[in-house]
C-alpha cells in the first residue's frame, strides 16, 4: 500500500486570529463570525483526521531574514518550535514533523525538476501555526505531524501560478510513491485580499475574492494563469500569498485525470485585522 | 533591456523587489536582529547608538527614529520586517498598517470593519488626485 491525497484544505492565516484564539477573545462580537465559519470544518476535520498534512504556508521574516530567500522550501526534521515574532512564541503544541515522509517527497520532487531547499532548523510562524488552530482548535498536542512547504512571498518576484499548481502535482505524485499507507492531507495558505503596507493599506476586494475561490474549485488551470500583476492590483500586496493555493490544488486528482473534488466547506469573511479570510475544504474522490 | 516592473504605476504600493531588497538589506537585517528580547532591550536603551551598529543610511535610521514606516518602506524595507519595530514598540499589525495611510487609529478599525479600503479608484496612479 501508498499513500494517498485525501483531501486539500485553503485558509487564510492573519496573525491575529492566533492572538484572538490565544487571548480567549472567540466570543467577542468581532471574533465570533469568524470562527462560527469553521466550526463545520472542524467537526469535519474530526471525522477525517488525515495521517500526515503537507502544509504550504509563508514564512514571515522569522525562519528567514534576508540572508537567505528560497523560493520553495521544504521541511525534513522531526519537530519545529513555535517562534516567537516579536510578541512571544503562541501558546500552542510543538509541531511534529515527518522526517521519512518529507524526505520522499523532497528526492521526489526535485527529481521532477523543482528545486527544493531541505530545511532541517525552521521555527515556524502564525503562517503554519494559524491554519493548525483553525482546524484543530485549542488542543495539548497537534493530531498528526506535518511537512512544511515554506514558499517565498515576501520579495518580488514570488514563483507564479502555474509553477505552484505544478508544484502540487508534483507533490501529489511524490505521495503516491511512498511506501506506506498514510492518508496525507495538502494545505495551501495565506491570502485573501490584502495590503500591510503604504497609504494603500486596508484594500479588500470581495468580488476577486470570491471569484477566486469560484475558479480554485472549478478551473484552476485557467486560474492559475493569473499574472502577479492582477494580485496586486486587484488584491492588495499581501494578496500575492493567494498563489501558495495552487500547491495544495494541484495535488488533488482531477488535475492528474481522476474526478473532480468535493467541496465539503466553504466560507469568507471580512475582517480579521487588515485581511479577507477565505476557506474551503475540497474532498479528493480519486 | 529593463526590467518589467508593472506594479510601479500601483498607487500607495511599494512592491518589495529585489532592487528594494538590495537597497534595504541592512535596514531589514537590524529590524530582525529585535527578533532577541535581549537585543530588543538594547536597543530601547539606546536607539541611536544601537542603530549606528549597522550598516544602514543615515535616512534610514532617521526613519527608524521617526518610526516613519512610509519612508522606511520607500528606503528599501519590507513590512514582515519592519513588524519587529512595531512589536518592539507594543504595537499591533493593524496599528502599523493604520499608521501609514495618513487615518486615524480608530477610522482605519471602522473601514476594515465596513468591508475595507475599497478596490475602485485605488488601482493605478492615474486615478489618484495626486498621483501618489
Amino acid at each position: 500500500m501508498s499513500a494517498h491525497v485525501s483531501a486539500a484544505v485553503f485558509t487564510s492565516h492573519v496573525p491575529a486570529i492566533g492572538a484572538a484564539l490565544d487571548q480567549g477573545k472567540t466570543d467577542e462580537p468581532y471574533w465570533q463570525p469568524l470562527f462560527a465559519g469553521y466550526e463545520p470544518s472542524k467537526a469535519w476535520m474530526t471525522e477525517n483526521t488525515p495521517d500526515a498534512i503537507v502544509l504550504v504556508y509563508n514564512d514571515h521574516a522569522t525562519a528567514f531574514s534576508l540572508d537567505i530567500i528560497p523560493t520553495f522550501a521544504i521541511g525534513t526534521a522531526a519537530s519545529y518550535p513555535v517562534a516567537d515574532e516579536g510578541w512571544g512564541p503562541r501558546p500552542v503544541p510543538e509541531v511534529r514533523g515527518h522526517p521519512e515522509l518529507a524526505a520522499h517527497v523532497a528526492q521526489s520532487v526535485i527529481q521532477q525538476d523543482f528545486d527544493l531547499t531541505i530545511v532541517n532548523k525552521l521555527p515556524v510562524d502564525h503562517g503554519l501555526t494559524v491554519p493548525l488552530s483553525l482546524l484543530f482548535g485549542q488542543v495539548d498536542a497537534w493530531p498528526c505531524p506535518i511537512v512544511p512547504i515554506a514558499v517565498n512571498v515576501v520579495q518580488y518576484p514570488v514563483p507564479s501560478g502555474r509553477r505552484c499548481l505544478e508544484l502540487g502535482k508534483a507533490i501529489r505524485r511524490a505521495i503516491e510513491t511512498f511506501d506506506d499507507d498514510l492518508d496525507v492531507q495538502v494545505w495551501g495558505t495565506g491570502g485573501m485580499s490584502h495590503q500591510l503596507q503604504g497609504p494603500r493599506a486596508g484594500l479588500i476586494n470581495r468580488d476577486f475574492d470570491n471569484a477566486f475561490l469560484d475558479r480554485l474549485v472549478a478551473d484552476p488551470e485557467a486560474l492559475a494563469a493569473t499574472p502577479h500583476i492582477d494580485y496586486v492590483r486587484e488584491a492588495g500586496s499581501e494578496g500575492i500569498e493567494l498563489v501558495m493555493w495552487f500547491i495544495a490544488r494541484g495535488a488533488l486528482g482531477d488535475l492528474a485525470g481522476g474526478h473532480a473534488p468535493t467541496l465539503r466547506h466553504r466560507f469568507y469573511h471580512v475582517p480579521a485585522s487588515n485581511t479577507a479570510v477565505g476557506h474551503l475544504v475540497l474532498e479528493d474522490p480519486n | 533591456m529593463g526590467l518589467d516592473k508593472p506594479y510601479l504605476d500601483v498607487p500607495g504600493t511599494t512592491v518589495f523587489d529585489a532592487d528594494q531588497s538590495r537597497i534595504g538589506y541592512g535596514l531589514n537585517q537590524f529590524c530582525m536582529s529585535l527578533m532577541d528580547a535581549g537585543n530588543r532591550e538594547r536597543f530601547r536603551a539606546d536607539e541611536r547608538a544601537y542603530l549606528d551598529a549597522w550598516d544602514m543610511t543615515e535616512d534610514q535610521k532617521q526613519g527608524v527614529l521617526d518610526r516613519d514606516l512610509n519612508r522606511l518602506i520607500a528606503l528599501g524595507g519590507n513590512i514582515y520586517f519592519l513588524a519587529k519595530i512595531g512589536a518592539t514598540d507594543g504595537r499591533s499589525f493593524q496599528q502599523m498598517a493604520g499608521s501609514m495611510t495618513g487615518m486615524t487609529e480608530d477610522a482605519y478599525r471602522d473601514m476594515m470593519i465596513n468591508g475595507g479600503r475599497s478596490p475602485d479608484g485605488n488601482r493605478y496612479r492615474h486615478e489618484q488626485e495626486d498621483g501618489r
